[in-house]
Order: structure tokens, then C-alpha cells, then sequence
């Protein structure tokens, strides 16, 4: 079994922590990983990715290759687009409905979504307005994860354990935020 | 013990503090930065009083990691591709000294151009020199290879170059950690002053000694265990797979190797294995990440004789990074259907942060160069070299760190004015204070701004090596204290800001104008903690 992933968004979203906390959980499943992140540059408010590959069975590169991602996480509609190349014909796009625009070029919104109108597996979802219905407004990126979580191949408990883990030394009331908005994006 | 989960730089940080190491010393540049801050923050290397503090520039870190190894102790000296340019004096010398405590070079280069000027390929620095060169193909050879290049480099008294790309060093994997070993007691050598001492003398008997030792670098190649030869059924063409190149050579056959494959992980290129390849099969084919510098050594420079095939005959590109596709059609297998890109995509391209005081610097800048036509800004290495970019276009120039304030004073004195430089402070006090100084020497006509956020915060924020001095440095070098001049870059003071700056640009020598704001970044962190 092997799941290969894109995380994408805009330097300063928090794909980092989404990557992290999906590592936990795949080293706690006893899998083998990889992760290709992005540092440097381009995390100054330009487009950032990350690779991230998960297997039963040792993995050889650390980037994907062109269309075998199985499914794109993107804290970002756009940004999501960029990297298609890489996705499965019937790969999953998981991704947040609003933009970032950071950039004067910035397309028409409906232009964007109607890129989408092709895929035939994709989530859209106002990943910052869930948050805060379920009052955990600052854990929007783990709300994006709880709505990937059923294409990763990965228990959910798993995922719960890897964001103790990963925000333990930020206290329970931390933790517990972010496990609601997990368990929030899950129901979406 | 558990594996666990590690960045390539990560890897190496760790291996060597198993390895015995005591000290670290770097200059941050991506894609190297984590493994000394890796070091920093290791409650072991605390424990073991592991040296890890920045220094100004790479040269002075490895001529500091040469006085370490003289004293008989571990060391290591990590650096983008770029900085051993800058450290290429000491790094060409400590090859004919050699080393007493093992030493480990670290080379993170860039291919493709991430986050850097150029993508040199420093395999060519490690033939240049003569000595070994390492290039791990995974996570955990990264950690093997630190750990058991300790004892080589030790056994042959010459360093190792470590030679990795920013894939390796900024991707995750489970590494297997092995037993912490003691640290080298303080071991001095008898008369090592014939070693170190390169007056001529000696200098010619090292360098004979350097070429004996020559087959004993190759001796070590070929029983590197990191040198693998693989057998393929098709000996049609033999492949030979350097560092990461290997794992996109191995994604592509996941159910094992149609041709004979040669793993390359340590340099001198492995003899031996080499003429097995080439004996066995028609031509060869070398996939490398960077430059093509064993294919050159394969081919020859006029090509005739073997059939050599790589980024030289456009099999691959002759630049940019690798990766499992451009590999895979270099295999000749057949293109995965994918999606592409819809057109509305636009590029997002970094950009200093909100609320950045090189931001505010710019802003009047511009104001202030708009009223003198000729005006010409140099810059250098930073997150000030985003005033590149829209709505700024402030800069003419980024070439090497230091190089704002050379070029300011070169173009002022072919007749550019109003001739300026923008230069950070790390950046400064890296390479920036002997420019300063001809400068002042030659009373050259520029103004050169100092942007100083109190860190070097392109790569994440590590400590300037000079915070709170700037003014000083610049008085002892000699620039006139009332052309030595200060603000704090935020809007409300831009009229004073643009005053200063045209004042300046007034007066008929050098100026420099510091404007001191700490890094918006570096604040927030400091503010949530």
C-alpha cells in the first residue's frame, strides 16, 4: 500500500505542520516515509509544496513523479491547480475553497473553480469558516487534514495520536483544539 | 533504538554528534542552515559542550574547524554551494596540510536554483582539491557516511568533502541511529608545524604526498560500501548513478534493475567497478544531479572512444535539478498520462513580509532616486534582494555577498551617480567591511545603505554577528562620523528618512546610512514566547 501526497498553500499557511502531523502518524503505523519540503525563498508569502510519500514498503525518490499523486491537500484553491501535473487520473483534490491573494494577478475566483469542474474527486471546503463555527478558529489547517484523512490510508486514531504528539509541548488546550478541528474536517 | 524521523541535514547533525564531533562551524545558507541549528539545539551536544556558535563568514568557520582538527579533535564545517566559494582559500590549503582530528566539509548545493545565485556543483571543488568527496543517495546513508567518514578522514589525515543537494537536505526519512561514541581527547602531532607551516618547503613535499595518497583515496572508493555494482540482464547500456540520482533510477524500476547499474556515493569515481561497466556493456549512461562531472571525466573532452550519454549529448537537460520524470525519459520508458496545468495559474513569487523594515528603506528610496536620472542601487544576498521584485524594482545588482558596496564604488568611479549599495547587516560583516574599507581608502563617491534587522533572516532568523556594532565597525573603518547616519525605517519617519538619504547622496564621498528595525519575523517569534 503506498499513498503519495502534495501539500500546497502559500509560505506561511501551515502546510508544515499538516506534513508533520501525517509523518507522525505514518512512523507510528510503522510505515515507511519521505517528505520533500520547501525552505529558504520561497517561504516568503510564495507558493510552497511539500512531497510527502507513505508506504509498507521502502521508498526510493523523494519527489513523486508525474501523475501518481493520489491525492493534493491545499490550503489554497490555486495552489492546489499548480501542481495537477502530478495527480492521479483519479486522484482526490482536497482543498480550501477561499484564496490568498497576495499577488495583483490573482484570477477570477469562478475561473478557479471552474478548473475544477473536470476532476472527478475533489473536496472544496471553507476550511477557516468550519474552524470557527467549531471554535477552534487557528486550527483551519487541521480541519483541511480531518477532510483528507478518509484518501491517506491511514487510521484516524493515528492522526489524533500524531497531533498530541506534535503539539505536546504546546499544552492541552492547544491539542485539544486542533483535535476538534480534525475531527470537524472529517465530518465534511 | 527506534528509528526516527529526520531531515538530510538533520541526519548529518546527528550522526556527527554520535561520531564524536566537537564543534560545528558554519555560516547559515540554504539549504545547510539545519544542520548546524540542528547542533544548537541538541540537549547532547550541550551536554558534550559541542562548540555550535555562527560564524561571520565560511571562511573563517573552516579555517576555525582547521584549528580544532590541528588540536586533534572532530570537526565539522557546513556551507551552501556558494560559500565554499568563499571558504575556497582555506578549503584549497587544508588539502595540502591535510588534518589531525577527522574533518567533515559540508557542500549543500542547489540545483535549479531554490533559493541561490548559481548552481555550481562542488564535486568539481572536491577534484580541484584532490581529496574525497562523499555523496549520500538517502537519509540514512547521509547519517552512515558522517559517522564512518569520521574514522576515514582520521585514517588517510585528509578532510572529506560532504557533498549533498537541497533535495537530500531538506527531505524526511526514518533514520536508524548507532551507539554514541567518546569524543577525541586534545591530541597534538609531532612537528606538525611540517604540515601546517606552507612556506614552500614544505608546501612542495606536501603536495607530493598529496598525489601518493592519490591511490590510497581510490583504494578507498573501490571497497566503499557505499559503491554498489548491480547486474541487469540488458548490457546494452550500463548506468552509472550518483547521490540521489540513484533513488530516481530505482523509482523507475521498482521490481529491480533492467541494466547493470554502479552506485556512486564516494569519490575518487571507484576504478575498478568502472572498467567491469564499461567491459560489460555498450555505452554508458551517468545520471547526476548537478553538473556533468563524472561524464565529462568518462567521456574526455572531445568524446571520442566510449559511448558516453548524460547532460553533455541532451539525453538529460544540461541544467536544473533532477528528478524521477526527467530520469525516467532518459530511460526511454514510456510518459505517465497526467493532467496539466490549467492557464489561469499565475506565478506567485516571494515577497518581503508586511511590516519588514527593508520595506520602508525601499519606499523612500524610490521617492528619493527618482529625483537624480542617473541613480544606480547595488545590491546583495538577502530578503533585501526582493526589492528586485514589484512594487519596489529599487536594485540593479545581487552577484556575491558583499558585492553591493565593490560594485558601488567600481560604477562611481567609471562616472555612475548618485552610485548606492544595499547590503543587510549579515551580509556586512560577512564579506561587506573590506569593501567598506577601500572605500573609505580611496574616499570613493557612493552612499551605502545598511539595512539592519539585527539578524540573517533569509535563512530563518540565526544571530548577526554583529548586532548593536554596525556603528562602531563602520567609525573604525574609518567613515567620517557625520556621514554615519541612522534611522529607523517606518512610514512616519519617511520624510526624515528621504532627507538623510538625499543629504547624503549630496555629499561627495562616502556615506553610510543605517536603518535599524529588528526582522518582523524574529519579533513575532520572540512576541509568542
Amino acid at each position: 500500500m503506498k499513498t503519495d501526497i502534495i501539500l500546497a498553500g502559500v509560505g506561511g499557511q501551515g502546510i508544515l505542520s499538516v506534513a508533520a502531523v501525517i509523518g507522525e502518524a505514518a512512523l507510528e503505523d510503522g510505515l515507511y516515509m519521505k517528505q520533500a519540503e520547501v525552505h529558504g525563498m520561497s517561504q516568503r508569502g510564495g507558493d510552497v509544496q511539500s512531497h510527502l510519500r507513505i508506504s509498507d514498503k521502502p521508498i526510493a525518490s523523494d519527489l513523486i513523479p508525474l501523475g501518481n499523486v493520489d491525492i493534493i491537500i491545499s490550503l489554497e484553491p490555486m495552489e492546489a491547480l499548480r501542481y495537477l501535473q502530478y495527480l492521479k487520473k483519479d486522484g482526490w483534490v482536497v482543498t480550501n475553497s477561499k484564496p490568498f491573494e497576495n499577488i495583483p494577478n490573482y484570477p477570477d475566483i469562478e475561473k478557479v473553480m471552474e478548473a475544477y469542474n473536470n476532476l472527478p474527486n475533489k473536496k472544496i471546503i471553507d476550511v477557516y469558516q468550519i474552524a470557527r463555527d467549531f471554535g477552534a478558529p487557528r486550527s483551519s489547517n487541521m480541519v483541511l487534514l480531518g477532510a483528507a484523512a478518509p484518501y491517506l490510508n491511514i487510521d484516524f486514531n493515528k492522526l489524533e495520536n500524531g497531533i498530541s504528539h506534535i503539539f505536546g509541548r504546546k499544552g492541552e488546550e492547544v491539542i485539544e483544539m486542533n483535535l476538534k478541528a480534525l475531527r470537524a474536517g472529517r465530518e465534511k | 533504538m527506534k528509528k526516527q524521523l529526520f531531515l538530510g541535514d538533520e541526519a548529518i547533525a546527528q550522526a556527527a554528534i554520535d561520531a564524536g564531533l566537537s564543534g560545528v562551524y558554519s555560516y547559515p545558507g540554504t539549504p545547510s542552515t539545519e544542520i548546524t541549528e540542528f547542533i544548537q539545539a541538541s540537549p547532547l551536544a550541550k551536554e558534550r559542550n559541542i562548540f555550535s556558535k555562527w560564524c561571520s563568514n565560511e571562511k573563517t568557520a573552516l579555517e576555525t574547524a582547521l584549528g580544532m582538527s590541528y588540536a586533534g579533535k572532530r570537526t565539522l564545517s557546513c556551507m551552501k554551494h556558494v560559500g565554499l566559494n568563499v571558504a575556497a582559500d582555506a578549503f584549497m590549503n587544508i588539502a595540502m596540510s591535510g588534518i589531525n582530528g577527522g574533518m567533515i566539509i559540508v557542500s549543500a548545493d542547489d540545483p535549479s536554483m531554490h533559493s541561490s545565485q548559481n548552481e555550481q556543483d562542488n564535486r568539481v571543488y572536491g577534484n580541484f582539491a584532490m581529496i574525497p568527496i562523499f555523496e549520500p543517495s538517502n537519509q540514512q546513508e547521509a547519517y552512515d557516511m558522517i559517522y564512518d567518514g569520521y574514522d576515514l578522514s582520521e585514517k588517510l589525515g585528509y578532510p572529506i568533502l560532504f557533498r549533498i543537494t537541497i533535495r537530500m537536505a531538506h527531505s524526511r526519512a526514518g533514520v536508524q541511529r548507532r551507539e554514541i561514541r567518546e569524543q577525541n581527547r586534545m591530541h597534538l602531532e609531532e612537528n606538525a608545524h611540517l604540515k601546517y607551516i606552507l612556506l614552500p618547503v614544505n608546501a612542495r613535499r606536501r603536495y607530493k604526498e598529496l598525489l601518493e595518497k592519490q591511490s590510497e583515496f581510490l583504494e578507498a572508493s573501490e571497497n566503499s560500501p557505499y559503491n554498489q555494482y548491480f547486474d541487469g540482464p540488458d548490457k546494452k547500456t550500463g548506468i552509472v548513478a550518483c547521490g540521489i540520482a540513484f533513488n530516481y533510477l530505482l523509482e523507475n524500476y521498482p521490481d529491480g534493475f533492467k541494466n547493470p547499474v554502479l552506485k556512486v556515493s564516494q569519490y575518487p569515481l571507484p576504478k575498478k567497478q568502472l572498467l567491469k561497466l564499461v567491459e560489460e556493456c555498450e555505452e554508458i549512461l551517468v545520471l547526476e544531479d548537478g553538473f556533468p562531472v563524472v561524464e565529462e571525466q568518462l567521456k574526455g573532452y572531445l568524446g571520442i572512444g566510449l559511448k558516453v550519454r548524460g547532460r553533455l549529448d541532451g539525453t538529460l537537460n544540461r541544467d536544473g535539478e533532477l528528478n524521477p520524470d526527467k530520469v525516467r525519459k532518459a530511460l526511454g520508458l514510456d510518459v505517465i498520462s497526467h493532467y496539466n496545468i490549467p492557464s489561469i495559474v499565475e506565478n506567485r513569487p516571494p515577497a518581503l513580509c508586511a511590516g519588514c523594515g527593508h520595506r520602508d528603506v525601499y519606499e523612500a528610496l524610490n521617492e528619493v532616486i527618482k529625483e537624480y536620472q542617473g541613480a544606480k542601487v547595488f545590491s546583495d544576498i538577502g530578503c533585501y534582494t526582493l526589492g528586485a521584485l514589484p512594487p519596489f524594482r529599487s536594485i540593479e545588482s545581487c552577484i556575491d555577498m558583499g558585492a553591493s558596496i565593490t560594485m558601488a564604488k567600481g560604477a562611481s568611479e567609471a562616472g555612475v551617480y548618485p552610485s548606492l549599495a544595499v547590503i543587510g547587516d549579515s551580509t556586512f560583516t560577512h564579506s561587506g567591511m573590506t569593501g567598506l574599507l577601500d572605500c573609505v581608502n580611496s574616499n570613493s563617491n557612493v552612499v551605502i545603505i545598511i539595512s539592519d534587522n539585527e539578524t540573517t533572516a533569509m535563512t530563518g532568523g540565526q544571530d548577526s554577528a554583529a548586532t548593536g556594532r554596525i556603528h562602531d565597525i563602520c567609525k573604525g573603518i574609518g567613515v567620517h562620523p557625520d556621514h554615519l547616519r541612522a534611522f529607523v525605517p517606518l512610514k512616519k519617519n519617511y520624510e526624515e528618512m528621504k532627507q538623510i538619504i538625499r543629504e547624503e547622496i549630496e555629499y561627495p564621498g562616502v556615506s553610510v546610512i543605517v536603518p535599524c528595525r529588528e526582522c518582523i519575523q524574529t519579533f513575532k517569534r520572540k512576541k509568542k514566547k
